[in-house]
């Protein structure tokens, strides 16, 4: 049934620049939790300035392939990643890199608005000040509050605690805070998916907004977000190892948007699309 | 066509002694609360009739002079110099509990011997507090005599310091576990380091709860007389302890040791004494609570719930 609404959402008039620079070039990517190997043998090619989206049913390993590109699975003690993820042409894996660095330059927002328990203000300016930042402050904070389009809803209460705000300002919230410090990438984690469809609609006007300044990955369930914002689509599923008998995740087909949700070369993404499956 | 539900107000109608036991559940409950405030308040009821005579008449000479060997003059000016220095020696030592929490919490990773340590300061919270104080006699007022003066203030602080400092760890552990992780993220996520992480994010909000637990610590430890007794308090000492130093060094005593020493004396000359100490203590105990209440609440309105 929401096929053939997918397939109208899915715009494909305008042509993909192929050549645009590769923010992200993923050769191999494995994820282990312990002996448990989460995700298998990813290859992908993030470009530059596109909103890409990850679908596929649950536990297929979207996010956990999405958190390697700011190396948030160090944080987990178990999490071993294998294969390489190039960033602009550096292994973000090589031992020489610093993962608070690479966190700079490569936002994240979260599955559940995660204010922090203090102002507005002082959350938006929180990236900046760990950055050592002590000038400016207030233009910073007005000018990632306006693109996320917050200001006007709280530029009278900046110094009121963050967490009396609606679900959907916290996410907006959230999203300035991580614009705050200047990235180049947001990766966005399922953002919507504890958000009522008017706030998940603003969040979506908002990432076509910025999206001619940040390259934006974003891990979602629901396949119209990701027919209506995305540019190229990496339908993920998760399959049972012949050997092992466990879940393993793997990237079954990453193309153009449009051409993921009207005519995909893989039958399980035709199945997944149509909504024959997950 | 199905015909339409009918719905009769019999099927849906409250019915007698459908929740027996609930409601048997509930009065257990009541009974339970009744039973332990009961208790608690007729404690300090008992307390404040026995004292009522000595404090009413004379409180300010009670709580200003140095015990006496004439009822009528005995105070506890002394006990309560001892249990305010002995909180002070306590509350000094609060940080290495609440770093231990911190490190086994944020950086030790989950291996058999951080586990081993974690079991280990579970353990240590349950040891009887006259073992602390044989400890205490043995390492702090003994081996290290020629730092704290022997049986001194010092030597108490250091041995009441250890014995809560299990307590302190497992509670301020326990807070900077509830701290929800979706904060940490968030932190890490805009490239915060470790440290940026637990200074800003773990530790505030933690601290309201770690406060708790280090009040429960300090009211635990000033109403232990058994390792002072241990240690070897004395029930009032007559020297000029003039200044700091002599007094952190040299004879000392504290509420809970004049307690035991004015419920040993003879009750017909020396009615109310105990009581009107233990009521001091009390109200010691009280005012620290209420400077953490205080603390807390200003902390918690400062996160923002």
């Amino acid at each position: 049934m929401t096929g053939p609404n997918i397939r109208s959402l899915a715009s494909s008039s305008e042509p993909l620049d192929d050549t645009a620079d590769v923010v992200f070039e993923v050769e191999g990517l494995n994820v282990l939790y312990g002996d448990h190997r989460a995700v298998g043998d990813v290859d992908i090619t993030i470009r530059e300035r596109e909103i890409t989206a990850f679908i596929g049913p649950s536990g297929c390993g979207k996010s956990t392939v999405l958190r390697c590109f700011n190396r948030m699975n160090d944080l987990i003690d178990i999490a071993r990643v294998e294969g390489s993820v190039k960033y602009h042409g550096i292994d973000l894996y090589d031992p020489q890199v610093d993962p608070v660095a690479v966190r700079r330059r490569i936002g994240m927002v979260f599955q559940k608005p995660n204010p922090f328990p203090k102002s507005i203000f002082d959350n938006v300016a929180y990236g900046p000040r760990v950055g050592g930042q002590r000038s400016g402050l207030d233009e910073v904070v007005e000018r990632s509050l306006r693109s996320a389009g917050l200001w006007e809803e709280v530029k009278d209460r900046l110094d009121t605690s963050a967490l009396g705000m609606s679900g959907g300002q916290q996410q907006r919230l959230c999203i300035a805070r991580a614009i705050a410090v200047n990235p180049d990438v947001l990766l966005m984690d399922e953002p919507c998916s504890a958000l009522d469809p008017i706030a998940t609609g603003r969040i979506e006007e908002l990432m076509k907004e910025i999206q001619n300044e940040y390259t934006i990955v974003i891990v979602t369930h629901n396949m119209q977000q990701a027919a209506r914002v995305s540019d190229r689509t990496a339908f993920f599923t998760a399959e049972v190892d012949a050997h092992s008998g466990q879940r393993r995740g793997k990237l079954v087909e990453f193309n153009e948007t449009g051409t993921i949700f009207s005519n995909p070369d893989d039958e399980r993404t035709e199945a997944y699309v149509t909504g024959r499956f997950g | 066509m199905p015909a339409p539900t009918q719905i009769r107000l019999d099927q849906l109608r409250r019915r007698k002694g459908a929740d027996v036991f609930g409601q048997v559940f509930l009065l257990l409950l009541l009974t339970s609360v009744i039973v332990a405030f009961a208790m608690v308040g007729s404690v300090i009821w008992d307390v404040l009739v026995e004292a009522w005579d000595l404090i009413s008449h004379d409180i300010w000479n009670f709580v200003s002079s140095a015990s006496s060997s004439e009822a009528s003059k005995a105070g506890v000016a002394q006990g309560i110099r001892g249990t305010l220095m002995i909180a002070g020696i306590v509350i000094l030592t609060f940080p290495i509990g609440i770093g231990s929490a911190i490190y086994l919490e944020e950086y030790a990773d989950d291996t058999r011997a951080s586990r081993l340590i974690q079991v280990t300061v579970r353990n240590l919270a349950g040891v009887p507090s006259i073992v602390y104080g044989l400890l205490g006699l043995a390492v702090f007022a003994k081996s290290l005599g020629g730092l704290t003066g022997g049986s001194s203030v010092i030597a108490a602080g250091l041995t009441l310091a250890v014995l809560v400092l299990p307590v302190v760890v497992i509670t301020a552990a326990e807070a900077i576990r509830a701290v929800p992780s979706s904060l940490r993220d968030g932190a890490y996520g805009l490239g915060a380091t470790q440290w940026e992480v637990v200074k800003t994010q773990v530790v505030p909000a933690a601290l309201p709860s770690i406060l708790t637990g280090t009040v429960l610590a300090i009211a635990r430890a000033l109403g232990e007389a058994a390792p002072l007794l241990v240690i070897g308090a004395v029930g009032f000492y007559t020297t000029g302890n003039n200044d700091f130093v002599e007094q952190l060094q040299g004879a000392f005593t504290a509420l809970p040791m004049n307690i035991a020493n004015f419920a040993r004396l003879p009750a017909d000359t020396w009615r109310g004494h105990a009581a009107a100490a233990s009521l001091v203590l009390l109200a010691l105990v009280f005012m620290i609570n209420l400077v953490a209440i205080i603390a807390r609440s200003r902390i918690s309105k400062r996160l923002g719930r």
